[in-house]
């Protein structure tokens, strides 16, 4: 249900934000517009429920999506107080924009793994499979973080992948592996771990994998600054860390 | 007299005020967008956007799809009307609502059910998989599905309301003077909702050129093969918006020619 309802708010975004715009921050408590990649879903879900039991004067609503087309909302004016991106390009685009205050932290890791859909159908052992044209390979489009990760994990192995679809996030991509219709793809570990066997993953080797990194800032312009504060406190607070350690994040 | 009632004329001419400011309102809804688009248009680029490999692939796969669709819609869906018009059966109302379901359906949603019917894995999709080997989804065919999907109930609606305003008493005295049906259907029955087929025909391709929700969802996304405009423009606009505004503004273009040109059979038709 969560995660039906992140998507939604997801999906209605762009028309959203822009009229819910100055509802939030009067005072203490309110609403806190959390804009978070599509790889935290579950986390930040749980992450919302455990943040306002402890602060029930905030209400923290989600805004999920790939962290490119986050960015370019934020980059549009729209009134996000909090941003938590799957890499730090992302970021910084925000960053030098000048759409953050404070300082960014580094709050969870990641590495990357293939999905494959239950039971493995199609035998796929490794990255060289995503160069076989008999296969339904996808990938995240190039800017998504998935995307950009995915690309750099082929190329350290030396493959060049024959893609049959460059998805709009990380979601999208594992929901397609899940009902079978491709054969493979380059999710993150967690996101593997999420679909609590709807997926089976196969390990990228060591070598071949990156870090990636998922920074979380205050925005400059962000309605409600004290919340915003807040929920980062709290994501970076032992009890967040927990959250994010159960979900199969690694810990900076 | 006659001044009174010239000066009374006139006054019935002239719209009431009200209406024309809440009118300027309603077109400014359209046109401030427009505008918006034009102000962020990197005209200098132009030219090289518009030739790149990646406009010019999602043009061919958005006029495969979009013909495609309505050329299916054309085919499939005239019968559909007639049938939906002219023949008494008991769930008719039924049928007539399952038509114009995908025009209030989220176009995401109408490509999981497309995924889940016609994909690999799909209720139809997995046999027929199994006996052809083909793979509808990731397929420019998949494109041509989806559009055909989200644009066909227009056709339908369209034709059936011209064939139910069509005084059947013309295809009587066509028979009475020895037509058969079929002749009947060719020579008087489709030429005189020539204008309802028209406006049908154009509303399905409109709606077919800027299908998204349902053909990412269904056909995924790549260049060459099932990127189509709206497809690329959603990709351009978290990679370079500069060809994302280029994209949207061949749309536009392309659309708003279209429906001018049409624009005499649109208004006698609806």
């Amino acid at each position: 249900m969560k995660r039906h309802r992140a998507i939604t708010i997801g999906l209605a975004t762009g028309a959203l934000l822009i009229s819910a715009c100055g509802t939030a921050g009067d005072g203490a408590g309110g609403e806190v517009l959390v804009s978070a990649a599509s790889s935290l879903t579950e986390a930040f879900a749980e992450m919302e429920a455990a943040f306002e039991t402890v602060n029930p004067e905030f209400d923290v609503v989600l805004n999920i999506g790939g962290s490119s087309a986050l960015r370019e909302q934020i980059l549009a004016g729209a009134p996000v107080d909090v941003f938590a991106s799957a890499n730090t390009s992302n970021m910084d685009l925000v960053v030098d924009a000048g759409d953050v205050d404070g300082e960014l932290a580094i709050f969870a890791r990641n590495r990357l793994e293939i999905a494959v859909p239950s039971g493995n159908p199609a035998g796929v052992t490794g990255l060289t499979d995503f160069a076989r044209d008999e296969l339904l390979i996808g990938l995240c489009a190039e800017d998504v973080p998935c995307g950009d990760y995915g690309r750099q994990v082929l190329q350290n192995a030396g493959v060049t992948p024959n893609v049959d679809t460059e998805e709009p996030n990380v979601r999208a991509l594992l929901t397609k592996v899940e009902a079978g219709e491709l054969d493979a793809g380059i999710v993150y570990a967690t996101d593997v771990a999420s679909t609590d066997g709807g997926v089976d993953g196969v390990a990228v080797p060591d070598d071949d994998n990156v870090h990636a990194d998922y920074p979380i800032a205050v925005l400059a312009d962000a309605p409600n600054a004290d919340g915003a504060e807040a929920f980062v406190a709290f994501v970076l607070s032992d009890e967040g860390r927990s959250i994010l350690a159960d979900h199969g994040f690694g810990l900076p | 007299m006659t001044k009174q009632a010239t000066s009374r004329d006139r006054r019935k001419r002239r719209p009431p005020v009200v209406l024309v400011v809440l009118a300027a309102l309603g077109l400014s809804v359209f046109v401030v967008p427009l505008l918006g688009l034009l102000a962020r248009t990197p005209w200098r680029d132009l030219p090289t956007v518009l030739t790149s490999d990646v406009v010019l692939d999602a043009l061919r796969i958005s006029v495969i799809a979009s013909l495609g669709a309505t050329a299916i819609s054309a085919i499939l869906g005239v019968p559909l009307a007639w049938v939906l018009a002219r023949v008494e059966f008991r769930g008719r109302s039924i049928v007539r609502g399952l038509v114009v379901l995908p025009l209030v359906l989220p176009p995401v949603v109408g490509g999981a059910a497309l995924l889940f019917a016609l994909g690999r894995r799909g209720l139809i999709g997995e046999p027929l998989n199994q006996m052809t080997g083909l793979v509808l989804p990731f397929s420019t065919w998949g494109v041509v599905i989806a559009a055909t999907f989200v644009a066909m109930p227009f056709l339908v609606i369209t034709v059936e309301g011209g064939l139910r305003n069509l005084d059947p008493r013309y295809e009587g005295a066509a028979a009475t003077l020895g037509a058969g049906r079929w002749t009947v259907l060719w020579r008087v029955t489709l030429p005189m909702i020539g204008s309802s087929l028209a406006a049908g025909l154009a509303l399905t391709w409109a709606r077919a050129l800027g299908e998204f929700g349902a053909t990412i969802t269904f056909a995924g996304n790549l260049q060459g093969r099932t990127q189509t405009l709206p497809l690329a423009v959603f990709v351009a606009m978290e990679s370079d918006r500069g060809a994302a505004v280029a994209l949207s503004l061949i749309m536009v273009v392309i659309s708003l020619t279209v429906l001018i040109v049409l624009r005499h059979r649109w208004w006698g038709a609806i």
